[in-house]
C-alpha cells in the first residue's frame, strides 16, 4: 500500500481516490438535489455563506480526487477528458450541473406540475403554473387568425394538397427527374397560387387559356420569320405583349365570364392570420425572392455597365434599410405611387416588399458562390463555345449554388423569422394574434404562455429548416 | 460595340425609367388631388407632440427636425448599448463553443441554437410584455446594493452630477490618443528590436491617470445622486433623482444583444477555428509562450476572419433596432416615421428621410469595412 497524497492523486491508489471522490461527489449532488426539489437544507447547521458554497467545495474536491490520467477505467477517462481537465474546467462543470439541478424544479412546476390543462375560461387557471387552457382555447385563432371557423377546412385542405404536391419530387422516377427543376420553379408556384387564391381566398379562377393559346399561336407563326439571333428576346417579349393586348385592350367580357369558376365564399385577406399566414407569406416570399436574387447577382457580375450599376444600386438600397421601413413604405408610401383607382391588396404588397428585400440578400449570397468559382470554369465553358446563358445554366450556376446552400438557408431562415413584422400593415400572423389575445379582457395576464408557445413553434420550424439545410449541404458536397 | 450588348441594357434602362416615371407621375397626381405640395419645409414647423424618452431637451414646441434628432439619438443609444453587450456575450459564448469541456460547449450551443431560431420581434415582446411585467411596483422594489431599483416602471440607477464635464471628456480623449501612440511605438520597437513593451499595463495606467489628473488639477468634480422614492398620488409611486432607464429601452437592448450575440458567437468560433493548426505549432516551435502564440499569431489571424462578419452583425443590430416601434420605444421609426408622419401626412418625404438615414449609416459602415478589409488582407507576393 502506497502512501495516500490527497493533493496529487495518482494511479497507485486508484480505488481509494476513486471511491472517496465518487462518494464526495454524490454527497454534493445530493445536497443540491434535496435543496432544490424538496427544499430540504441538509447544511443548515453551518453559517450562511459556508452552507451556500459547501456543495461547490465538496464537489470541487471530489473532482480533484478523481482527476487521474490514464486510469485504465474507460468511463473515468471519458469523464476526465470531457468535463474535468483542470481545476477551472471542473469548477465550471460543477456550476453548470448545479444550475441545471436548481432550475429544473421551477421550470417543471411551471410547465407541467402546477400548470392547468383543462377548462375553457380564465377561472380554470388558478395554479401558479402555466395556463395551457389559454392556448387551447385560442389555438384556432393562433393557427387561422380571424378566418371563419366553419371555413377553416379550406386552409387545411390546401396546405395538405400543397404539401403533397411539393413532396412529389421525392417519388419522381429517373425519367422525370430532369423536369423537377422546371416543376418546382414554374409549375408548382402557379399551382400554389391558384390553390390559395381559389380555396383560401375564395376568389374566382379565370380560365383564360383562350387568350394564351391565341397569343402562343400568333407568336410562333411570326417566329418563323425572325432571325435566330434575336429569337430569345423575341420569345421573351412578344407572346406576353400579345397576351396583354388581347386581354386588356381588345377586352372580351364574354370570354372571361365563360371561363370563370367561383365555388367558395370570399374571405378578405385582413381576416387571414395566425400560423397559416406565416406559412403563406414565407412560402411566396421564398419562391419569389430566389429567382429575383439570382438575376440580381448575375446582373451585378455582368459586363454590361448599365445592368451592373442598376443591380448594385438595387441591392445596396434594399440591404441598407430595415425591413420595417420597407413595410412602412409599402403601406403608407406605395399607395401614393399608384393611380387613384388602382388598388393592390395589402397581403400582396407585403409579399412583394419582403421578396424584394430578401432578394437583395439572396443576391449577395449567390454572388459569393459565383466569385468562389475558379476562373478556369468560365474559360473552359467559353472554350467549348457556350454562350452566356448556356455557360451559366449548365456550368456555373450548378456549382455556385451548391457552394452557397448554407448561406441561402440562412437567408430563408431570416425570412421566416421576419414574417411577424407584417403587423406593421395590420396583418396578424401568430405573434400578432398573441398580442391581440393578450389584450382580451377575459384573458388578461397570460402573455408568458402565449410567447412561450409561439417561441416553441418558431423554434421547431427554424431548427428543422436549419437541420434540413445541413443535410442538403452534406448531400451535395463534392470534393473539389 | 455590338447589338447584343446594347439591346439588353437599353431594354433595362427603358423599363426602369418607365417604372420610375409611372410612379412619379402618379405621386404628382395624387398629391395634387390631396392638396399637398412636395417639400421639406415642414421640418421647421412646430411639432406639437411629446416624446416619452429623449436624450436632448424636447417638447411639443420644438420643430419636426428636432423630433427627428430625438429619434435618431434614441436609435443610436439603443444600438450602442446593444452592440456593447452583444459583443461581450458573443465573444464569451463563442469561446465557450470552442471549449474542451463538454458541458460548457453544449450549454453555449444550446444558447446559440435557441436564441437565434426565435424571431427577434417575439423575443422583444417576451421581454417587454412577459418578463419585465413580472417586476415589482416601485414601492415594493428591493434595492440592489442599496442604490439600484429594478421596477416595472423602469430601472432606476444613480446618476453622476458633473462639474466641468468637458475637461474630463478631453482628458479621456487625450488618454485614448496617447494609447494610440504608445501602441504604434511598441509595434515599431518590436519590429526593430524584437522586445515587447507591456502595452496593456501602460494603456490601463494612462486611462486611469489622465482622468484622475483632471479631477485633481482640472477642477472636475462629480457627485452621485441616488434615486429616492416619491409619492405621486395615493397609489402611484416613482423614483426621483438618478437616471431612469425605461422598460422599453431595457427589453429592446436585452433582446437585441441576446439575439445578435448568437451570430457574433458563431463568427468568433469560425474565426478561431479558421486559423490553421500549423500556425500554432509553428509559433510554439520557435519558442513563443502560449500567451504569445495567442496574442501574436492566433488573434491577428482570427480577427481578420472575425471582424468583417461581425461588423455586418453590428449593422444588422442597428437596423433591427427599428423594431422598437413595436413596443413604443421612441426611436427614429416610431417618432419620425410614426407620429410625425401621422401628424403631417407627408408620407413620401418622411419615409424617404428615414430610409436615407439608415442607408447613409450602412453605406458609411460598408465603405469603412471595405477599406479595413483591404488594409488587413494578407499581402501576397
Amino acid at each position: 500500500m502506497n502512501k495516500l497524497n490527497f493533493l496529487s492523486p495518482d494511479k497507485n491508489n486508484l480505488y481509494a481516490y476513486l471511491y472517496s471522490g465518487i462518494s464526495l461527489f454524490s454527497i454534493s449532488i445530493l445536497i443540491v438535489f434535496l435543496n432544490s426539489f424538496f427544499s430540504l437544507d441538509l447544511t443548515s447547521f453551518l453559517p450562511g455563506t459556508i452552507s451556500y458554497f459547501l456543495p461547490l467545495i465538496i464537489g470541487f474536491i471530489a473532482l480533484h480526487l478523481i482527476r487521474i490520467e490514464y486510469s485504465g477505467i474507460k468511463f473515468l477517462d471519458i469523464v476526465n477528458k470531457n468535463i474535468n481537465t483542470n481545476n477551472f474546467n471542473a469548477l465550471l462543470s460543477l456550476l453548470i450541473i448545479f444550475a441545471v439541478i436548481k432550475s429544473l424544479p421551477p421550470l417543471l412546476s411551471w410547465f407541467i406540475i402546477d400548470a392547468n390543462f383543462a377548462g375553457d375560461s380564465k377561472d380554470a387557471c388558478s395554479g401558479s403554473g402555466a395556463c395551457w387552457a389559454y392556448i387551447k382555447t385560442w389555438f384556432n385563432r393562433f393557427m387561422y387568425g380571424m378566418y371563419p371557423n366553419a371555413e377553416q377546412w379550406r386552409i387545411n385542405l390546401s396546405f395538405i394538397a400543397l404539401a403533397f404536391l411539393g413532396g412529389v419530387g421525392f417519388f419522381a422516377t429517373e425519367k422525370f427527374k430532369k423536369y423537377l427543376t422546371l416543376y418546382y420553379v414554374v409549375v408548382y408556384p402557379v399551382i400554389a397560387f391558384l390553390f390559395i387564391f381559389f380555396f383560401i381566398s375564395g376568389g374566382p379562377i379565370f380560365f383564360d387559356f383562350s387568350y394564351g393559346i391565341i397569343a402562343a399561336v400568333i407568336s410562333i407563326v411570326i417566329g418563323f420569320f425572325i432571325p435566330s439571333k434575336f429569337k430569345m428576346y423575341y420569345f421573351l417579349i412578344i407572346p406576353i405583349t400579345i397576351y396583354i393586348l388581347l386581354k386588356y385592350v381588345f377586352f372580351y367580357e364574354e370570354l372571361i365570364e365563360l371561363g370563370k369558376i367561383q365555388a367558395f365564399e370570399w374571405v378578405e385577406t385582413g381576416a387571414w392570420g395566425g400560423l397559416s399566414l406565416t406559412f403563406i407569406v414565407s412560402f411566396f416570399c421564398l419562391i419569389f425572392c430566389f429567382p429575383v436574387g439570382l438575376f440580381l447577382s448575375l446582373g451585378r457580375r455582368s459586363d454590361l455597365p448599365i445592368i451592373k450599376y442598376i443591380s448594385i444600386g438595387f441591392i445596396e438600397f434594399w440591404r441598407g434599410v430595415p425591413l420595417i421601413t420597407v413595410l412602412f413604405m409599402s403601406s403608407v408610401m406605395f399607395p401614393m405611387f399608384l393611380p387613384e383607382d388602382m388598388f393592390i391588396d395589402k397581403l400582396v404588397r407585403v409579399i412583394i416588399a419582403i421578396s424584394l428585400f430578401e432578394a437583395a440578400y439572396v443576391a449577395e449570397v449567390i454572388r459569393g458562390g459565383l466569385q468562389a468559382l475558379p476562373r478556369g470554369q468560365y474559360d473552359a465553358a467559353k472554350s467549348l463555345g457556350m454562350g452566356y446563358w448556356k455557360m451559366h445554366i449548365f456550368v456555373i450556376l450548378p456549382q455556385a449554388l451548391k457552394l452557397v446552400i448554407p448561406g441561402i438557408a440562412n437567408t430563408f431562415l431570416a425570412l421566416v423569422k421576419d414574417t411577424p413584422l407584417i403587423f406593421v400593415v395590420g396583418l396578424l400572423e401568430i405573434v400578432g394574434m398573441l398580442n391581440l389575445a393578450k389584450t382580451n379582457p377575459e384573458w388578461l395576464g397570460f402573455a408568458m404562455e402565449g410567447y412561450v408557445f409561439a417561441s416553441i413553434v418558431f423554434f421547431i420550424i427554424c431548427y428543422a429548416m436549419s437541420k434540413y439545410s445541413y443535410n442538403l449541404e452534406q448531400k451535395y458536397k463534392t470534393e473539389r | 460595340m455590338n447589338f447584343k450588348k446594347i439591346l439588353p441594357q437599353l431594354l433595362t434602362l427603358v423599363v426602369v425609367i418607365l417604372v420610375f416615371g409611372f410612379f412619379s407621375y402618379n405621386a404628382q397626381v395624387n398629391m395634387e388631388n390631396r392638396g399637398i405640395t412636395f417639400g421639406y419645409g415642414f421640418l421647421t414647423q412646430e411639432s406639437s407632440f411629446d416624446v416619452q424618452f429623449s436624450l436632448i431637451e424636447y417638447d411639443g414646441s420644438h420643430s419636426y427636425f428636432r423630433a427627428y434628432l430625438v429619434g435618431l439619438l434614441n436609435t443610436i443609444l439603443v444600438s450602442v448599448i446593444g452592440i456593447i453587450f452583444a459583443t461581450i456575450i458573443g465573444v464569451v459564448v463563442g469561446i465557450a463553443r470552442l471549449s474542451s469541456n463538454y458541458l460548457i460547449e453544449r450549454t453555449a450551443a444550446i444558447y446559440v441554437e435557441f436564441f437565434r431560431n426565435i424571431p427577434l420581434l417575439l423575443q422583444i415582446f417576451f421581454w417587454y410584455f412577459a418578463a419585465l411585467r413580472a417586476l415589482p411596483l416601485p414601492e415594493k422594489a428591493e434595492p440592489m446594493f442599496g442604490v439600484f431599483f429594478l421596477t416595472i416602471k423602469g430601472f432606476f440607477i444613480p446618476a453622476f452630477i458633473w462639474n466641468n464635464l468637458d475637461i474630463f471628456i478631453y482628458s479621456v480623449i487625450a488618454a485614448i490618443i496617447a494609447i494610440f501612440f504608445v501602441r504604434a511605438y511598441a509595434k515599431k520597437k518590436q519590429e526593430n528590436q524584437g522586445t515587447q513593451t507591456p502595452v496593456l499595463l501602460i494603456s490601463i495606467g494612462l486611462l486611469i491617470i489622465l482622468p484622475l489628473l483632471s479631477f485633481l488639477l482640472g477642477g472636475v468634480d462629480a457627485s452621485i445622486e441616488i434615486p429616492v422614492i416619491e409619492q405621486l398620488s395615493k397609489t402611484s409611486f416613482t423614483y426621483k433623482g438618478g437616471l431612469k432607464l425605461p422598460p422599453e429601452l431595457i427589453s429592446l437592448a436585452l433582446a437585441l444583444s441576446l439575439y445578435t450575440a448568437t451570430f457574433i458567437a458563431e463568427c468568433v468560433r469560425a474565426g478561431v477555428q479558421g486559423v490553421s493548426k500549423g500556425q500554432k505549432e509553428a509559433a510554439a516551435s520557435i519558442g513563443l509562450t502560449p500567451n504569445q502564440v495567442l496574442k501574436l499569431v492566433v488573434m491577428p489571424q482570427a480577427l481578420r476572419i472575425i471582424i468583417p462578419p461581425t461588423t455586418n452583425q453590428y449593422l444588422n443590430l442597428t437596423k433591427n433596432s427599428s423594431l422598437a416601434a413595436a413596443i413604443a420605444y421612441p426611436d427614429l421609426v416610431l417618432v419620425f416615421a410614426g407620429t410625425a408622419l401621422m401628424q403631417t401626412g407627408r408620407a413620401i418625404e418622411i419615409v424617404s428621410i428615414t430610409m436615407l438615414t439608415y442607408l447613409t449609416l450602412s453605406i458609411t459602415i460598408s465603405i469603412f469595412m471595405n477599406w479595413y478589409n483591404k488594409k488587413i488582407a494578407i499581402k501576397e507576393k
